[in-house]
């Protein structure tokens, strides 16, 4: 009976403490951490396997077919065959930039997953300067190009790094005043306000049909930020052999290639979430007046259906960045550089000239 | 299955109204705290990453022209730090000036309703002058012919 009452004291008492409710707070964020990171692990691996599978429809081939059913685990063995390739440092080159370039890069763009609500409220942190954290975080990204250019000790690899970063800053001012222009709309910079505002009339209200030309703008300069043809000039194979990458092998090689399709993920999220009400039943509200209120509401079937309509309007940009890829020409540095800051800058400006008045008019 | 939904709920935490020091610092460590927590894991996958070959290495199979720098297959003609075209410098400096332009404009863009049209049009004074200089520089041809 004693040895009950003071088990039962003790119990009392450790629940009581007020660290283990911190501590537990601290190992529950560790869970959407991890989901996170393994769910952006496997969108990698799917759409490294896309890129293979439409390209190879496009060309009339037949994509990947011998790793895994459909050639599934295409990405898997890629990776592991890189894990085992020598890992060279080249003479004279700087060790300490060479290996942090492509993990600064990786680091960046893996940052601002953070910020995307993969259904309604289904978001790691919901910031207030959400999409703020996204555009601050992959100006780093330019850093880590030209670290990897010059710590290489390779003319080309030198020449490929600035030119990359010089690709990447041209096209942050439009992306950015894209952005502007759609928190001008909302009138928040947080993700998850961005989508709530485009939930009242379905399809009706996603800011594509608002902000059209913004649409289009921040569509090119996102395929310029990620360094895909048609502005694939850093990696061009017939100039600069690998641009910055050249004299990468192994797993290094492996997350500058890994960065370059998370880049293309996360932009493609932000076009859905910017753009088409990402994570909204876009139904319009005259048909399905009981699904409205799905829009607004918990529980693990709606949330799983937001998520699943999230990846679905993604998707939908995966495919048109793969196939843009593998159907347009490529750009030269001139045109490219010309096109950045002497048609997107201005028609972006003129975009958020043109929002501005009509949130002044409309007030 | 009972957690589930509590699971869900996480995820989005309800800030409540910041009335004191406490509150606005328990609401600023709720929405940054994940991202720390991210930031330090997102590290050390990548640092893992880079630290994986290191068993598998060895010492003994490397040689001179395996580590010089690749010239489609000649020797190296000269040293790699050499001088390279000034318009690179030019376009990082033409592109800090829109950047903060732009960056003051996200304060501006956001509060809905509470700054005036003097707000606006002060904001669009602020426009105009780097406007001009934008101007200037694409007719003086300063991001031209790279």
């Amino acid at each position: 009976m004693v040895i009950d009452i003071t088990e039962i004291q003790d119990i009392h008492f450790f629940f009581r403490l007020e660290s283990f409710k911190e501590i537990y707070a601290i190992l529950w964020i560790f869970a959407p951490i991890f989901i996170l990171v393994l769910g952006i692990t496997i969108s990698v691996l799917a759409i490294v396997w896309l890129e293979r599978e439409i390209s190879a429809g496009i060309q009339q081939r037949i994509g990947p077919e011998y790793t895994g059913p459909f050639g599934v685990l295409q990405a898997l063995a890629d990776g592991t065959k890189l894990l085992f390739k020598e890992n060279l440092i080249p003479s004279r080159g700087d060790i300490r930039l060479f290996s942090i370039g492509p993990s600064l890069s990786v680091i960046s763009i893996i940052i601002s997953y953070s910020v995307i609500p993969f259904g309604y409220n289904f978001v790691l942190s919901d910031l207030n300067i959400g999409v703020f954290l996204w555009i601050a975080i992959s100006s780093i990204a330019p850093i880590g190009l030209l670290m990897s250019g010059y710590g290489s000790n390779n003319k080309y690899s030198f020449l490929g790094g600035l030119r990359a970063a010089a690709q990447s800053i041209s096209y942050e001012i439009p992306l950015t005043l894209c952005v502007l222009s759609i928190s001008l709309l909302s009138n928040s910079l947080s993700t998850v306000d961005i989508v709530d505002a485009q939930s009242k009339y379905g399809f009706w209200g996603w800011n594509l049909w608002r902000q059209p030309m913004g649409f289009i703008v921040f569509l090119i300069s996102y395929l310029a930020e990620c360094e895909r043809l048609p502005f694939d000039l850093p990696e061009a194979e017939e100039e600069l052999v690998a641009g910055y990458q050249t004299e990468y092998s192994g797993i290094k090689f492996g997350l500058f290639y890994v960065a370059s399709y998370l880049n293309l993920l996360i932009s493609s999220l932000f076009v859905t979430v910017l753009y088409l009400g990402g994570s909204n039943i876009s139904i319009p509200y005259i048909f399905v007046s009981e699904f409205f209120e799905i829009n607004n509401t918990y529980g693990v079937f709606v949330t799983i259906i937001g998520i699943f309509i999230t990846l679905a309007k993604t998707y939908l940009f995966l495919f048109i960045s793969i196939t843009t890829r593998w159907t347009l020409p490529r750009l030269r540095i001139d045109q490219l550089l010309n096109l950045g800051w002497k048609f997107l800058l201005p028609i972006s400006l003129g975009n958020l000239l043109l929002t501005t008045s009509s949130q002044l008019f409309s007030l | 299955m009972r957690l589930l939904p509590g699971f869900f709920l996480f995820f989005r935490y309800a800030a409540p109204p910041a009335r004191s020091e406490r509150t606005k610092w328990f609401v600023v460590m709720s929405e940054f705290a994940p991202i720390c927590l991210y930031l330090v894991i997102s590290l050390l996958v990548s640092l893992i990453l880079l630290g994986l070959p290191f068993p598998f290495a060895s010492n003994s199979s490397t040689y001179p022209e395996k580590l010089s720098a690749y010239e489609c297959g000649f020797d190296p003609f000269g040293d790699a730090r050499s001088r390279f075209d000034i318009r690179f410098y030019l376009v990082s400096i033409l592109f800090i000036i829109p950047d903060p332009e732009v960056t003051f404009s996200f304060p501006w863009a956001v509060p809905p309703n509470k700054i005036d049209p003097f707000g606006s049009w002060s904001m669009m004074a602020f426009l105009l002058i780097l406007t001009i200089g934008s101007l200037y520089e694409w007719k003086r041809g300063a991001s031209d012919r790279e």
